[in-house]
């Protein structure tokens, strides 16, 4: 028997990626964003929704991708935790995707150097390969001694 | 017959246990409420294991802990229950309508007991054997031990009658011989025997019976509600807060009364609002004392000490994210005053002492704070040893060891590495001690003080505010971007122009340093710190001076905005690393701010590392004090153009009041600021100068006085001067100290003292001392 999940998914460049579509709290297009001086470049800002503050992780930066170019504003995928929600900056948002267990297969080693530590697996679409990441490792920010 | 157990009214316990038993009362109520329910649903899906589990759950936690508690008819009814729920899970016994409405009586039985504890701390003297029967028929497994549990339920002494003894209106002999007739088969309840005896009067078992429903209704008067549905109201008054901010700016630019009037009742209502919730998450603090005990007596065996631990004001409530906070550096000092404070036995017989140390933990609300007192009647600091440990770890020489008074000597132990344990313990004395909890107790924007007396004793004082939710903040703004700064930090405020920036701001050593009133004041400049962009040059420099720990710096910003309550929420784990911000909070237009953390920021800037500085620098300012202080004037303008001055060291802050907020109360106009009663002044009516139009904003200096302020209303504040005057004597006025010079202007010096003394508000401030 195949089981079937919900992934949630994004662009980042090119690639594909994808998160539980539960562990979504919503996706909102850019909101204005105040910087945090000091803290780690992965932290992109801290945004205001609706009266929560919510720390916004600039998910090129935190998987070794290229920086944004020009003006293209990206899009927050906001992320639901126990300790308050957390928000994603992705490229661009794609479909809920329905998955097929038997299409995964864990991340192959060679993307282990390249931001490949925060995946969890790869989805072979028939189309593109969707990468599964890894929430808890992508929230994790490296802190950097102030 | 005796009781078996003396009878306490819950309020006579110790606060530790009243809570343990409140929550047991709560808890147990609770389960047995679900019990119901879920026994209720079983009968209708026998074969729910879940329902079955939920049950037995409920009962076996009331067993549990009425067992700790030594409730004993509770335990052996409720040991009854499980164990007829044990055979229903072991499929042995199948639930029929019987046995259902045995259990539900069971509850009904235990529920009964909870009531009588919460009234009048004891069990209750009613039979329960039917119950017990009828449990004990369907576990077929009568024994002795169950069957003589009834005798021994009816021992305990009768509830109504604890009340008047209690309330000595009845004499336990009375109660006693009514209760007796009760078992030998008088009908009649214990209320009407009394008073048919003539033992008691029927106002008094009015009275009796009322205190017991009064007790009741407590009890049912709380609900427990889950910390994070608080922690959502609390948000989403915060968020009004902001909504209310927001109308408020709107009201500047309105002239439609009625809009005004709904925006104050707006204003009005969510100040209430805010202050009610506020409450809801408050505890009392003796919620984090009553681990102390324990502690203490572990402790003082370890050491071969006694001590008494005493406790006064547990009721003092304070937020639950404070409490918190303080639970760790109380701790701290608690082991500490047993440890180092308190001497053995032996030791205070010898100094003629009592062999029982005593500590005495007090707690009470002063001025919108919460004071925490920890004193001990031990043997007090040992100032030549601290001395001693404070040179030898280089902290200060010990030319200026000999030269430091008592406070300054107790000061240096909060500095790091500081123990005047003769012995490293393992317990305390490992040289992180005061300093850790100075900071923490810091970190939440509160105070620690230190007194000790060499053989006596020491006393330490906690100030700690009542809430961090919402705060008074100064807004500035650096590179663009804005940062609030907690209210409880900031000093004063420093703006020097032009060339006078040049001038008054030095380097040493490539350190900036301000020259305030003959003190120098480390800067820290908060674009280079945060690595802002900086801003274009400018004519003027913003100080913001502020405490931080022992040690003031001043922070230049590129602009000073505004004071404003903002509502502090915590950064993300994210961000846990950087020091320098305390949290975020959203602004007015629904911008993110960030909250400076300024004692982080002086660490990560190092201008607070030294702390030896600083006590030199007190002793400074102490000796240059009378000099220096007068060479800074505040300069106002009073009527069309009376311009006068005062020492800007009289001045504690200077505000602007709405004409609306001044009330009338004894004769004279007076304001509500900071939960006291100020007395307004209006100078220039004093001093006779032609009334200017009342408007709508009352420019006010505050001058404070042993705790009292005064505010004295003038027409507009002009500047601050910085320079020696040359007082001369021109026209004799009584308020004024003469004239001088400043600015290049003729000035009229106003004498405060004698302008209190002339409205008559001295002994005002007198009588506060």
């Amino acid at each position: 028997m195949s089981q079937r999940r919900q992934l949630c998914t994004f662009y980042l460049e090119k690639f594909l990626f994808g998160v539980e579509v539960e562990k979504v709290q919503e996706i909102i297009r850019y909101q204005e964003m105040t910087r945090v001086p000091r803290a780690s470049a992965v932290i992109a800002g801290l945004i205001n929704l609706r009266g929560q503050i919510v720390t916004a992780i600039d998910l090129r930066h935190q998987l070794h991708l290229a920086p944004r170019e020009g003006d293209e504003l990206p899009m927050n995928v906001v992320i639901r935790r126990e300790d308050g929600p957390i928000s994603l900056l992705v490229d661009e948002i794609g479909e809920v995707v329905e998955v097929d267990e038997q299409s995964f297969e864990p991340a192959p080693d060679t993307l282990q150097s390249q931001g490949g530590e925060f995946l969890r697996g790869v989805y072979k679409l028939r189309e593109q390969l969707l990468l599964l990441l890894d929430i808890e490792k992508t929230m994790m920010v490296e802190t950097r001694p102030a | 017959m005796e009781p078996s157990q003396p009878a306490i009214a819950l309020n006579d316990l110790g606060s530790e246990m009243a809570e343990v038993i409140k929550e047991f009362l709560v808890e147990s109520n609770e389960g047995l409420d679900r019990f119901d329910r879920d026994l209720i649903a079983l009968e209708k899906d026998r074969n729910s294991h879940e329902l079955l589990d939920s049950i037995f759950r409920a009962i076996h936690t009331i067993k549990g802990t009425g067992g700790v508690l030594g409730y004993e008819k509770l335990v052996s009814i409720s040991h009854l229950g499980e164990t007829v729920l044990s055979r229903m899970r072991d499929g042995v016994v199948v639930l029929s309508a019987e046995i259902a409405t045995a259990l539900l009586s069971m509850a009904d039985a235990l529920r009964n007991i909870l009531e009588n504890i919460a009234t009048s701390g004891g069990e209750g003297t009613e039979d329960y054997s039917q119950v017990l029967r009828q449990l004990t028929a369907i576990t077929q497994t009568q024994t002795r031990a169950v069957a003589s549990v009834p005798a021994e339920l009816s021992e305990t002494a009768p509830r109504l009658g604890e009340i008047l003894v209690d309330s000595r209106t009845c004499n336990p002999e009375d109660v006693q011989a009514a209760v007796r007739q009760q078992e030998q088969g008088d009908g009649r309840l214990l209320g009407e025997i009394l008073v048919d005896e003539r033992a008691v009067d029927p106002v008094a078992i009015a009275e009796g019976l009322k205190v017991q429903t009064d007790h009741r209704e407590a009890a049912s008067n709380t609900i427990r509600v889950d910390v994070a549905l608080l922690d959502k109201v609390m948000n989403l008054v915060g968020e009004l807060v902001l909504a209310r901010n927001q109308v408020l700016q709107f009201t500047d630019r309105q002239e439609d009364s009625a809009f005004l009037r709904t925006a104050q009742r707006l204003n009005l209502i969510t100040t209430e609002l805010q202050e009610g919730v506020m409450k809801t998450r408050m505890q009392p603090i003796g919620n984090v004392w009553n681990k102390l005990p324990r502690i203490v007596r572990d402790l003082s065996l370890a050491c071969g000490k006694q001590v008494e631990v005493q406790m006064e004001g547990a009721q003092t409530e304070l937020d639950k994210t404070i409490i918190e906070a303080i639970k760790d550096p109380l701790t701290h000092i608690i082991r500490n005053a047993v440890d180092h404070g308190i001497e053995t036995p032996k030791a205070r017989l010898a100094a003629g002492k009592t062999r029982e140390g005593h500590l005495l933990l007090h707690a009470y609300h002063e001025g919108g704070q919460v004071n925490i007192e920890v004193s001990d009647d031990g043997c007090g600091m040992d100032f030549e040893r601290l001395k001693a440990r404070a040179v030898a770890k280089g902290l200060i020489s010990s030319d200026q060891a000999s030269r430091m008074g008592e406070q300054e000597l107790l000061n240096l132990a909060f500095a790091p590495g500081v123990s005047t344990a003769e012995q490293v313990s393992n317990i305390s004395g490992r040289g992180v001690g005061m300093d850790v909890v100075k900071t923490n107790i810091e970190k939440i924007g509160g105070t620690v003080d230190l007194h000790s007396t060499r053989g006596r004793g020491t006393l330490l004082k906690i100030k700690i505010p009542l809430t961090l939710a919402i705060i008074p903040a100064l807004i500035v703004t650096s590179g663009g971007e804005r940062f609030a700064i907690p209210q409880v930090s900031l000093i004063e405020l420093v703006r020097c122009e032009g060339d006078e920036a040049v001038r008054s701001i030095e380097n040493i050593q490539g350190a900036s340093v301000y020259r305030l009133r003959g003190n120098l004041l480390p800067l820290v400049y908060l674009n280079r710190e945060l690595q802002l962009a900086s801003k274009t040059a400018s004519e003027s420099t913003n100080i913001v001076v502020l405490q931080a720990g022992e040690r003031q710096f001043g922070l230049v910003v590129d602009q000073i905005n505004d004071t404003e309550e903002i509502v502090v929420k915590p950064l993300s784990k994210q961000l846990k690393s950087v020091s320098c911000f305390a949290g975020a909070t959203i602004m007015g237009d629904g911008h993110v701010a960030l909250i400076l953390d300024v004692l982080g920021l002086a660490q990560m800037t190092a201008v607070v590392s030294q702390r030896h500085e600083a006590a030199a620098g007190r002793q400074a300012a102490k000796s240059g004090d009378e000099a220096a202080a007068h060479d800074s004037w505040l300069l106002f303008r009073l009527g069309a153009s009376g311009r006068l001055a005062m020492p800007l060291s009289l001045v504690s802050r200077l505000e602007e009041f709405n004409l609306s907020q001044v009330e009338r109360y004894a004769g004279r106009d007076v304001i509500q600021y900071r939960d006291q009663i100020m007395p307004l002044i209006r100078v220039a009516g004093v001093l006779g100068y032609a009334g200017s139009a009342e408007s709508e904003l009352l420019q006010v200096i505050v001058y404070s006085s042993r705790g009292q302020n005064v505010g004295l209303v003038v027409d507009e504040i002009l500047d601050i001067a910085e320079q020696s005057a040359v007082v001369q004597q021109i026209r004799p006025v009584p308020i004024l100290q003469g004239a001088a010079v400043l600015q290049q202007r003729v000035t009229d010096l106003l004498d405060v003292p004698a302008l209190l003394a002339a409205e008559q508000l001295e002994c005002v401030t007198g009588a506060q001392a």
